[in-house]
């Protein structure tokens, strides 16, 4: 299968298999107007499959927040056909309306305009809390 | 209670002290100050402490001691309701039966924010309120052996407590309750985190004897989804007379109070009993918090 190489944009590799199309949710990429692939199962030495996102124009996001969805991935920035960066996203320090909350006795359960925002407690752990009334996030 | 170091919690009982010591001092440092006391679900303590404390330091109060008296009851939001006292007030108190609004609150207000408790989550000034008491009644926190007993799982209280005790070296924990109501891991990590010596048990008489401080609490009804598990503990711990008879003569029996059965009624007169004087104390450290809040926010 081909997929034509990008000259200006991201291609976000390593995509645990079957987190493809988290990944494409949570960047929101159905709105881009650019091309946008999505490998589902993709032969990877390292992982066995994988999937990866290659995306022909230039994002304007934040994208170490991927790194709360699987911090292995890897992000390959491309400027001029050339791969110009590439990094693991790193824990964010917040999070904010990836999650919902889910204690049913939080502030949030019943004032549906708050943001669901966690932050981040114990990097080792991975472990983020609600920012209100400081529960577990549910991985 | 994490919004607090050690030394502003010490100072909060150095004040406190001189509050006691020297009331007059105090009697109009809040003239035309005013406090609103925002409780969105009932309280006793809690309510009547921060109005007493507000007007023994010469303050007015204004506010609600229901949600059903306020806007909250037509939907309006924690923060619209705060952005609005905040017109009125210099100073808030609030308790609100989510967890987390007093977040949501100190987000949206001009004037500061008091937690007077907020769910199952945190209620700080109750934990000032005890750690007052037992530097009054103690003298001081190092060494002590500190027994917790009852519901240790949704008592916000034990949790604080035991947060604000472990940072005092040489203070040991006893925790006391049923398999089901144990104090969550989450509580303990500070304590096994900073090498705080604890022991987990479900009889309370085999520890009385090592006890300097019994801190009872109560199985909260409100806390639990299904009546049944309520009704099964709610009778696990009852301190008697006789169970007392073990313990050391200078023990310290605490509560937050309001108590149903767990301490007994006759061990009201016995002088080892400050449940009542811990509840003053709880008037004594609020008027602390308010002077030392409104000095930082003038």
């Amino acid at each position: 299968m081909n997929i034509d190489a990008i000259k200006n944009g991201l291609v976000i590799d390593h995509i645990k298999a079957g987190q493809g199309m988290k990944v494409y949710d949570f960047l929101d990429l159905g709105k881009l107007d650019c091309s946008v692939a999505i490998i589902q199962n993709a032969t990877s030495s390292k992982m066995g499959i994988k999937d990866i996102i290659k995306i022909d124009s230039a994002l304007d996001v934040d994208l170490n927040a991927l790194g709360y969805i699987d911090p292995i991935i890897t992000i390959n920035v491309i400027q001029d056909s050339v791969r110009v960066k590439k990094y693991h996203p790193e824990l964010p320090e917040t999070i904010t309306n990836i999650i919902r909350c889910r204690n049913p006795r939080c502030i949030t359960s019943t004032e549906q305009q708050l943001p669901h925002v966690f932050k981040l407690t114990d990097r080792q752990k991975d472990e983020y809390r609600c920012l209100y009334c400081e529960s577990k996030a549910a991985r | 209670m994490a919004d607090l170091s050690v030394a502003e919690i010490d100072d909060l009982i150095v004040t406190s002290q001189d509050i006691i010591r020297s009331p007059e001092k105090y009697r109009d440092i809040c003239r035309y100050k005013k406090l609103a006391t925002l409780f969105f679900e009932p309280s006793t303590r809690t309510r009547l402490s921060f109005e007493a404390a507000m007007y023994e330091l010469g303050g007015q109060v204004l506010g609600f001691s229901e949600a059903s008296s306020s806007s909250a009851a037509k939907g309006e939001s924690v923060a619209d309701t705060i952005r609005t006292v905040c017109c009125y007030a210099d100073i808030i108190a609030m308790r609100h039966p989510k967890e987390g609004a007093p977040t949501v609150a100190a987000t949206h207000a001009s004037v500061p924010i008091i937690n007077g408790g907020d769910g199952g989550h945190n209620h700080p000034t109750q934990t000032l309120a005890d750690l007052l008491t037992i530097k009054l009644e103690k003298g001081h926190f190092e060494g002590l052996t500190v027994g917790l007993c009852g519901d240790l799982k949704f008592g916000r209280t034990v949790h604080s407590l035991v947060h604000a005790m472990c940072r005092y070296p040489g203070v040991r924990f006893v925790l006391i309750s049923p398999e089901e109501l144990k104090v969550p891991s989450y509580v303990k990590l500070p304590l096994k985190e900073g090498g705080v010596p604890y022991d987990q048990t479900t009889d309370l008489v085999s520890v009385l004897p090592e006890l300097d401080v019994l801190y009872m609490t109560r199985v909260q009804r409100e806390r639990f989804f299904n009546e049944d598990d309520y009704v099964r503990l709610k009778d696990s711990y009852i301190l008697t007379s006789e169970k007392l008879t073990c313990a050391k003569p200078d023990l310290s029996i605490m509560h937050p109070l309001p108590r149903v059965n767990e301490i007994s009624t006759e061990i009201d007169p016995d002088p080892r009993a400050c449940y009542f004087r811990q509840a003053l104390n709880g008037k004594y450290i609020r008027m602390a918090l308010i002077l030392k809040l409104l000095e930082e926010s003038a």
